[in-house]
């Protein structure tokens, strides 16, 4: 194909990449170094007050948003440098909480930025074992699965990854909301009274348990689909051989499935550090929130009906690196692959 | 015969497999089921702590009526016929129906099968449950089984849909959805094509860019978005004139911004499609004389409808199941389901608020139900398509 007929064929597709995802990342980079703030001036207002021989008059000072001939009210754009990134990460109060006199990880934890990063990697690196090895286990069960079983087997797995993930996060939320009836089981057998909702690490708890849920038949679907590929001469030797079921597992069937493994981890990964439905399903923002779920509440309209656009700017950035790092590895092997193929 | 010998489990095994599978199957379907069970519930009954309250809804009973268990199992052989006729007869008919034009098949044919589905449980179902209940109440010994005994009412859904004009949102996310699938589908298939059919190191770096653009949070483009949206009257009015639009709270606007979030993810999956139809196809078809967009058209595309298929159910789950984008980007009165949900259980001051939140979550999910009943297949080879080929 010629160039000229590719980019013909590419063109309308590079052309939306471009307007809405790079044009908007080279806006949010540059709004990151910028504040925008409506311009005030103080005007000074005599007021006066009947009396007695003479008017009492009092000059009051008073600030006010400037309008321009509309009416509308003016802003101003001005650089700022680092300043917001210097808002958003607080230095200053990191430095506070691990001097001393501060009460180190804990004060730390009270900066929203901190808190949000230290959910969204525990909860990143936590998932990922436990998404893997589910996945794996209900592949080798469906596999040994009775043939006509296997249909809605699969159809049943498949719900929890098709569902809406806010309504999945709520649907798990309403079984254990005050003394819904799953809390109510955990209560009958530990005896205590449980709140499911009232502190962060029950909630994040549940939030594992629902991105689990919500993932593994991801994983199972494409290990499923690899498992039957899997060389069955080599299957055979290997029994010949005398080499038990885990045996099997662990040396013919697991490095089959090793490069599946390695693109469902890391999806996993890049989706996982995306984490924000399951604070909005859970309602959890006063207890646990994600660095996502931050970017969003900045752009959210606060009481005043203000966004705060450029602190959303700084926050999105500094999400950003953590994607870098992720996306290293899967572009290597991208690259990789690219030029095997291409010999 | 010895082979299959060899593979066989040891009865330790197959019971571990069997039990295993057994509790994964009700790990994933328990939480919508109850969801289920709880819409149809009176709130006293939805959260309740005791199961058996739940399940059966003594309030309900007694207060709005409710099924027998004639009714419950004649709904079961309904509902099992209506999956068996939907897995088997999708397919036919949407051929049928196609005009040899497969998309537009597929669409007619699904919503042929729903209306169908519908009708069977809307209007066949309650006649002849109705009629079945009387037969039995004449007989003395089994008219138990023709008695009320799980209580059930629809007023939540009522409630939800007309009082509270969720229809609306309804219609607002069929606008933006319908409106993703097909032009993501338009554009990414002409470049999936291109991508496949190019050797050259462009078309690899195209694909690494898109492999970026895909990892990015979509928070961080909605921040892009929202100044120049919210300004963009200001901003067009040099070039438009009285005609510039504001972008913020248009439906148009979102089905632009999720075609271009999605575009990444529709280009790769597409190109492992395209990938797997030889070229030998499309080299025979240009010695026949064919333009490179006419064998593209006239040659590929016929061969390349369950690729797109599968695509399109993607972008489709994308747009309908967005939350943030939709949230942030339209106002009320354009609200999708999805954000529209949430508004409603923040202001749970009720009750009933909250189970009425809960028919609003089935009423979300059950068009996603259907959706993997009839597009079973075509979901699991889009999954392994884009990961087998890496």
């Amino acid at each position: 194909m010629k160039t000229k007929t590719f980019i013909m064929f590419v063109g309308p597709s590079v052309f939306l990449m471009f307007l809405f995802i790079a044009a908007p990342l080279v806006s949010v980079f540059l709004q990151s170094f910028q504040v925008t703030q409506g311009v005030f001036e103080e005007v000074i207002e005599t007021k006066c007050t009947p009396g007695f021989p003479a008017q009492i008059c009092t000059e009051e000072a008073s600030v006010r948003r400037v309008l321009d001939d509309d009416g509308n009210p003016v802003s101003q754009t001005s650089w700022v440098g680092l300043d917001t990134y210097r808002t958003v990460l607080d230095p200053d109060a990191v430095s506070a909480a691990f001097d001393e006199g501060g009460s180190g990880w804990s004060q730390l934890m009270t900066i929203d930025f901190y808190k949000a990063l230290r959910f969204t990697l525990t909860f990143t690196l936590i998932t990922l074992p436990l998404v893997i090895g589910t996945g794996l286990a209900i592949a080798l069960a469906v596999n040994r699965c009775v043939e006509s079983l296997k249909g809605p087997v699969i159809f049943v797995s498949l719900l929890p990854f098709i569902i809406t993930p806010v309504i999945g996060a709520l649907s798990i939320r309403w079984l254990f909301i005050g003394d819904g009836i799953m809390t109510a089981l955990l209560e009958n057998w530990t005896g205590q009274d449980i709140a499911m909702f009232a502190q962060g690490w029950t909630i994040e708890l549940l939030m594992l348990f629902y991105r689990v849920w919500h993932v593994a038949p991801f994983a199972f679907v494409i290990f499923y689909a690899a498992l039957q590929t899997v060389n069955q001469d080599t299957l055979e030797s290997a029994i010949i051989d005398g080499a038990s079921r885990w045996q099997r597992l662990k040396y013919v069937v697991i490095p089959h499935l090793m490069p599946l493994i390695i693109f469902v981890a890391l999806i996993h990964l890049m989706d996982c550090y995306r984490v924000f439905e399951e604070i909005i399903g859970f309602s959890s923002q006063a207890h646990v929130i994600s660095l996502q779920w931050l970017t969003f509440d900045y752009l959210t309209p606060d009481d005043s009906g203000n966004r705060a656009i450029s602190r959303a700017a700084a926050n999105s950035m500094l999400t950003m690196i953590g994607i870098v790092i992720l996306l290293i590895p899967l572009l290597r092997r991208t690259y990789r692959d690219h030029k095997n193929s291409s010999h | 015969m010895s082979q299959a010998k060899v593979f066989q489990a040891s009865t330790g095994l197959k019971v571990t497999v069997a039990v295993f599978l057994l509790f994964w199957l009700v790990v994933a379907a328990f939480p919508l089921f109850w969801v289920l069970v709880m819409s149809f519930k009176l709130p006293v009954d939805a959260f309740s702590a005791s199961p058996l309250a739940v399940i059966t809804g003594p309030e309900t009973l007694a207060e709005k009526g409710g099924i027998s268990i004639l009714d419950m199992l004649l709904g079961a052989v309904a509902f099992y016929l209506v999956y068996q006729a939907v897995s088997h007869w999708t397919r036919g008919v949407a051929e049928r129906v196609g005009f040899g034009f497969t998309p537009i098949g597929w669409i007619l044919g699904s919503l042929i099968m729903g209306a169908a589905g519908l009708f069977v449980f809307v209007i066949i179902l309650p006649i002849v449950t109705g009629a079945v209940n009387w037969a039995f109440g004449l007989i003395p010994g089994l008219s138990l089984l023709a008695q009320p005994v799980i209580g059930i009412t629809l007023d939540h859904y009522i409630a939800v849909w007309f009082e509270n004009e969720f229809y609306r949102n309804f219609l607002n996310s069929m606008t933006v959805t319908a409106g993703v699938v097909l032009i993501s589908l338009t554009v990414g298939t002409l470049a999936g094509y291109g991508l496949a059919r190019t050797p050259s190191s462009l078309a690899f770096w195209l694909l690494i860019m898109a492999l970026i653009f895909r990892a990015l949070p979509h928070s961080v483009l909605v921040t892009g978005y929202l100044p120049p949206f919210i300004n963009s009257r200001e901003i067009l009015e040099p070039f438009l004139g009285d005609a510039a639009p504001t972008l913020y709270g248009q439906p148009l606007a979102v089905i632009v911004v999720l075609v271009s979030i999605n575009q990444p993810f529709t280009i790769w999956m597409l190109r492992s499609f395209f990938q797997n139809i030889p070229a030998e196809l499309d080299e025979a078809a240009r010695v026949d004389g064919c333009g490179h967009f006419e064998a593209f058209w006239r040659v590929i595309m016929p061969v390349m409808w369950p690729g797109v298929i599968t695509t399109g159910l993607f972008s489709f789950l994308l747009a309908y199941n967005d939350y943030l984008v939709t949230a942030l980007l339209l106002d009320a009165q354009n609200q999708t389901m999805v954000p529209a949900i949430t508004q409603y259980f923040n202001r749970e001051t009720t009750t009933t608020d909250q189970v009425e939140a809960v028919a609003a979550a089935v009423s979300i999910t059950a068009p996603l139900f259907l959706l993997v009943m009839v597009f079973q297949r075509q979901i699991v080879s889009g999954l392994t398509a884009g990961a087998v080929k890496g």
